[in-house]
């Protein structure tokens, strides 16, 4: 059978196994790679799905990405127990062992590079939402959101009252996201001084998310291990109890979204 | 600390993650990120046309 080359990160020596039984995106173990004293974790995957075509076909499916992207970020998880990965964007894939060493010669001064930089610190994601909803439910209004004025059931509302309803409500929820934005943009600058790196991430689309409300911040910040604790104490103290806004913390995550520096990568862009 | 809490990882947060971080590296199979973006776009196109009553593929594990 003919199999293609998965990277999914590269690492220094580590000394601690990898658990047994962890399985990598199409269902092979991952192995490490050992090439100039570096080492890149990778799987066997088939040239059926893994060749050009058949990818670019699968990654337009919603499905197949799930499985590919949770599968890629258990190994990462698995070797960030171990030594600090530097995560390699998903489906990074070489025709074989020799493709995956060539690539390693071209890259290794910045791949040590970037490891000295992310060695021993972890990725905590931090997003705020304004919820307009939640806060006016809080309030005597009906806080029946979705279908406007498809609620006719109780005492009939005259027509005055509804538009005014109507008035308070869009003042709510305007009201709710400057206050979320205000505080986005405050607990950012709280947060990048503690960091030592920060990133903004596009705030997401709530059909994409399933997120209650909308996404007004959604960041990433580079911290020692050692210091994550201090971190989620400081958003935990940070975090407004405002009705409408909502903090939630992700984490810790290998340092994807620092490993950028020397990658021809854009910033992110909403 | 109930934020450190560990919950199932929400795919959306793994892909802003695993389809704009990560080191870019050319392999021999060669999809240029760009099309990634596509995908997303692709994505909330599927989304929206998929439409609200359907329960969102990725809340649950796959």
């Amino acid at each position: 059978m003919t199999g293609l080359r998965y990277v999914y990160a590269i690492c220094r020596p580590f000394r601690s196994a990898l658990q047994r039984q962890l399985t990598g995106v199409a269902g092979s173990p991952p192995k490490q790679l050992t090439h100039h004293g570096l080492i890149a974790v990778v799987s066997t995957v088939p040239e059926t799905d893994f060749a050009e075509e058949p990818l670019r076909a699968h990654l337009e499916d919603m499905e197949w990405l799930t499985t590919t992207a949770r599968a890629h970020q258990q190994v990462i998880d698995a070797l960030t127990v171990v030594t600090t990965p530097l995560p390699l964007r998903l489906a990074t894939v070489f025709r074989d062992d020799s493709g995956v060493r060539t690539m390693i010669e071209a890259r290794e001064d910045d791949f040590r590079r970037v490891l000295d930089r992310l060695e021993g610190r972890v990725e905590w994601g931090v997003k705020v939402y304004a919820e307009p909803e939640s806060a006016q439910a809080a309030g005597p209004e009906e806080g029946a959101e979705g279908a406007e004025g498809g609620r006719t059931g109780g005492a009939a509302v005259s027509g005055r009252d509804y538009l005014r309803q109507r008035r308070m409500r869009t003042r709510a929820r305007e009201d709710v996201w400057q206050k979320a934005t205000a505080f986005s943009g405050r607990l950012h600058e709280t947060l990048s001084a503690f960091a030592e790196d920060s990133r903004l991430h596009a705030p997401q689309s709530a059909a994409l998310s399933g997120a209650s409300g909308q996404n007004i911040l959604n960041a990433a910040y580079l911290v020692p291990r050692a210091e994550s604790e201090e971190f989620v104490e400081l958003v935990d103290r940070e975090k407004d109890d405002a009705p409408g806004i909502r903090v939630e913390l992700t984490g810790p995550w290998a340092a994807y979204s620092f490993t950028g520096e020397f990658a021809e990568e854009p910033e992110v862009e909403p | 600390m109930t934020a450190v809490e560990r919950r199932e990882i929400a795919l959306v947060d793994l892909l802003d993650r695993l389809l704009a971080g990560g080191v870019v590296v050319t392999g021999d199979i060669t999809l240029r990120i760009a099309d990634v973006d596509l995908v997303r776009i692709d994505l909330n196109a599927l989304i929206s046309s998929v439409g609200e009553q359907v329960p969102s593929p990725w809340g649950e594990p796959a």
